[in-house]
């Protein structure tokens, strides 16, 4: 079936659009976080409910939000319009990849340049999903400042136009691999930034001089942790599944299940960063900062694999090129 | 003053090597072991490995000076075979079985463990909720009890008097993290087997129908074979590939391979009985334990000679593709001229007609170019040499060139440089005619085989499961105390108490809706 060239543009359109409004997003985001209170509340009620527990010997329970009835301001009004621009602009994401996937009748993630629109959108939605869990809305701004500049490279750089794929891809497990690591990759964004955060707050709380302005707008330490601490438990596990995947599907298209390609070698190195994570949470002496420092390095380790990799090595896994 | 503990120097080794296991096996040593075979496998992603590219790797050295040769001499561009490569993951198998046997004995025990004592103070635990009730304590710890189905439940008496039912679920937390970290080890392990009882080749062979067999080594342009392998026991079958087909979208990207062939293996091999398959780039044939690939095609140009003496020889060698998008391709085709039995001479008149080759041709001023991959015009432009091919001197040389240094010594002429296009013909010196008759396909195949790699797929699905239920499934506690109200007060006092014995979120909810349900009673539920 030949390509529609006419719902690619749209999807184009929509993409654009969708980083358009993700930049405007952000910029609320930062207002909120840069002058409301719910920064500030959010760290003193995470605080406090933490030393409530110190003698308990358990970090606090969520699902019985505290939010303490106080009068809205300006910015978090602001940052409540961010949290919608977000959700709209999540929506025109999600139109982009449908439409690309309708233009070329096939699964939209079969180059990079639709790879690397199909994660940043997955990060989107995974942000979305712990906004909801953790008061951590004034925080959006640190999460989509890399998603917007992930948007910005893939979509001039990386830019392919819509196009049916290569033999070697046209497989039911391009659907299956490909998203498994769209996923993992996506929400693994997530988790990167919170442990980014989380070494400024931890730093903020080694020593209240240092990050004093930006430090005391976190969350706890403790929430951070959390939050990456979860979001990499969930994607993990899908992560390994696309590993898997990838493995079975070398076998039929390559000849061998793994043969150390050097994507198949970085997922590897991701995938050992990762199991390194989860190990250090239960090593006395490497929970915290260690952990934090190497969760950041798994993540850097996919972004290296994204576009590194894809661009400047030449392997089996032909979305090299772009 | 006893002399128990001093030191000889037997008992020196046995703590040396026990703290040597000991540290071994800990975590942290897990953990920076991880460490390092993460940064170890790095450098395998970044420098050409030999094993997937000898040429760029050679070129590379080369193209680095002592800096590439010292690299090599340390085994980076052999990174997965190298001694540092291996000795951190066979430390790192070592610290698992080390790991994981004592925990085994452990997830043994606990298995059939009852859930521990109902604590003291259930007030200082992160969950707690006290209240009183006019059911009977019977009636709290019967419905305790149905609530709570499907945990592992213990119910005490306790010194005061007092009952309580301990709780505990989650249990197949363990199992999931054992049922992963053993499907790890025999992961690693069937994989190791894998590369010394497997081998893998390729091969080009010609879409026209002949047959080609895996009857040993040579029957290979490339053969890797592991360690264990000597090529002389290959699993038999036979294949031959009827055509090749390649169809492009209009910008030339390629969208579908397909050829059809047929094999014979097992029984068919006796009765000479072949079955037909499809082959293609995803699915690959699976027969007699080995699995054919279809890994590349290209053009093999087909020319007819015409001696002065009217024999007539036709040739078709393949050329391979220089330019993949288009391709064009390179190659030379080697003649020897029948009917001369002395070998001095017959080494004056070998002809070798050699330079591009373009399926669908396309003239750039008097430069041959193609401008797609399919066969539409095929053509060809030329240089056609006459002397010896240097075929006797028993050096190997590659198929898709000749020997220049033969070329230098002028034991092999140039006689011409000629564009042909299908069906032209030139006519050499000597009144030798060569034409051009047009291509055929030619396909290039991977034959694989990996005893085991079946039992690596079952560890990596353990591995996966597991995983999932190391991750996911929480261990948790819960705990209630009944207690008669005090003297001439009526009802009983109810404490429930949790805690989560692993990552704490979610289990806020599950206390909430199981607590508020014990000391509500279990009514109208
Ligand atoms: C190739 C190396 C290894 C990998 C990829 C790996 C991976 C993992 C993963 C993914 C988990 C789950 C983490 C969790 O439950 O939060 C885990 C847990 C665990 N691993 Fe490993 N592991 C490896 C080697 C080892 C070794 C050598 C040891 C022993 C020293 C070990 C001991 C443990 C223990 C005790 C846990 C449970 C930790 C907990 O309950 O959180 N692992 N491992």
């Amino acid at each position: 079936m030949p390509i529609n060239e006419t719902l690619s543009q749209y999807s184009d359109y929509s993409y654009t659009t969708a980083a358009a409004i993700y930049v405007l997003a952000l910029m609320f985001a930062l207002i909120e976080q840069g002058f409301g209170a719910k920064g500030r509340l959010a760290a003193e009620r995470s605080k406090q409910k933490a030393r409530e527990l110190v003698g308990a010997g358990g970090p606090p329970a969520y699902g019985t939000p505290v939010e303490a009835p106080r009068e809205v301001g300006r910015p978090e009004r602001i940052g409540r319009m961010g949290a919608a621009l977000l959700v709209l602009a999540a929506l025109l994401h999600l139109a982009a990849i449908v439409l690309r996937g309708l233009a070329v009748h096939r699964a939209p993630w079969g180059n990079l340049y639709e790879y690397g629109m199909a994660t940043t959108f997955i990060a989107v939605v995974t942000w979305i999903v712990i906004m909801r869990k953790f008061p951590v809305r004034h925080l959006t701004g640190f999460l989509l400042l890399p998603v917007v500049i992930l948007m910005f490279v893939n979509g001039t750089m990386l830019y392919t136009t819509a196009a049916p794929v290569q033999p070697a891809l046209q497989s039911y497990w391009l659907i299956i691999h490909v998203s498994a690591a769209i996923i993992g990759s996506g929400v693994f964004l997530v988790p990167g930034v919170a442990s980014v955060l989380y070494l400024f707050r931890a730093a903020h709380d080694d020593n209240p001089a240092k990050f004093a302005k930006f430090g005391p707008k976190l969350p706890a330490a403790d929430v951070l942790d959390r939050i990456a601490y979860r979001t990499t438990i969930f994607a993990f596990p899908i992560f390994t599944f696309g590993v898997l995947c990838g493995a079975v599907w070398a076998e039929a298209a390559w000849g061998r299940f793994w043969g150390w390609d050097p994507k198949e070698t970085v997922a590897f190195v991701a995938w050992v960063v990762y199991a390194a994570y989860l190990h250090s949470r239960a090593t006395a002496g490497w929970r915290g900062k260690r952990a934090a420092i190497i969760n950041i390095v798994g993540f850097s380790a996919t972004i290296f694999n994204m576009f590194f990799v894809n661009l400047v090595t030449s392997g089996l896994h032909s979305y090299a090129g772009g | 003053m006893t002399t128990q503990y001093r030191q000889t120097p037997l008992k020196r080794v046995f703590a040396f090597l026990r703290n040597t296991w000991r540290g071994l096996t800990s975590m942290r040593t897990a953990l920076v072991l991880l460490f390092l075979l993460a940064l170890a496998a790095m450098p395998g992603a970044l420098l050409p490995q030999r094993n997937l590219n000898v040429a760029k790797t050679d070129e590379y050295i080369a193209a680095h000076g002592w800096w590439g040769e010292l690299l090599d001499r340390l085994q980076f561009f052999e990174v997965y075979g190298s001694v540092w490569f291996s000795a951190i993951y066979i430390l790192l198998m070592v610290s698992l079985i080390g790991c994981l046997a004592p925990r085994s004995f452990e997830y043994a025990k606990a298995m059939r463990a009852k859930p521990v004592l109902t604590p003291r103070k259930l007030s200082r635990m992160p969950h707690h909720v006290s209240t009183t009730t006019d059911r009977t304590p019977e009636t709290v710890l019967k419905d305790t009890h149905t609530l709570l189905k499907g945990w592992r439940r213990v119910e005490r008496e306790e010194a005061d008097g007092s009952r309580s039912i301990s709780a505990e679920r989650g249990y197949l937390r363990e199992t999931g993290n054992l049922v992963f970290h053993f499907g790890m080890l025999g992961l690693i392990i069937f994989f190791a087997l894998g590369k010394l009882f497997g081998y893998e080749g390729q091969v080009i062979v010609q879409a026209d129908g002949s047959p080609w067999c895996n009857s040993g080594i040579l029957g290979y342009d490339t053969f890797n074979a592991g360690l264990r392998v000597d090529g002389t026991d290959l699993n038999a079958f036979c294949i031959r590939l009827k055509d090749f087909e390649a169809r492009y979208t209009e910008s030339g990207q390629a969208n579908y391979y397909h050829s059809n062939m047929e094999y014979q293996s097992g029984e068919d091999l006796q009765t000479g009985a072949w079955k037909p398959y499809g082959l293609e780039v995803n699915s690959p044939l699976r027969t007699a334990g080995d699995r054919v690939y279809l890994l590349n095609f290209g053009y093999s140009p087909k020319f007819t000679v015409t001696f002065p003496d009217g024999t007539v020889r036709t040739n078709i060698t393949p050329w391979r593709p220089a330019d993949e998008p288009t391709k064009l391709s390179e190659g030379a085709t080697k003649i020897d001229q029948p009917g001369i039995s002395d070998p001095i001479e017959r080494r004056t008149r070998q002809l070798a007609i050699t330079g591009l080759l373009a399926p669908t041709a396309f003239m750039h001023g008097n430069v041959l170019t193609s401008s797609r991959p399919e066969a539409n015009k095929p053509a060809v432009a030329v240089d056609i040499y006459r002397g010896d091919l240097g075929l006797d001197a028993g050096r190997g040389q590659s198929i898709f060139q000749i020997d220049q240094s033969l070329v230098a010594d002028g034991r092999l002429k140039k006689l011409t440089r000629q564009n042909l296009d299908q069906g032209q013909e030139t006519v050499l010196d000597d009144g030798t005619k060569v034409r051009f008759d047009g291509v055929q396909e030619w396909v290039a195949i991977q034959v694989s085989h990996d005893p085991v790699q079946g039992w690596v797929l079952v560890c990596a699905v353990a591995m996966l499961i597991g995983l999932a239920g190391s991750l996911l499934v929480k261990r948790r506690r819960v705990w209630v105390r009944v207690t008669p109200a005090g003297e001439g007060e009526p009802g009983t006092v109810i404490e429930v108490a949790g805690l989560a014995r692993t990552d704490q979120a979610g289990y806020g909810e599950e206390f909430q809706r199981i607590s508020d349900k014990l000391v509500q009673g279990q009514r109208g539920n």
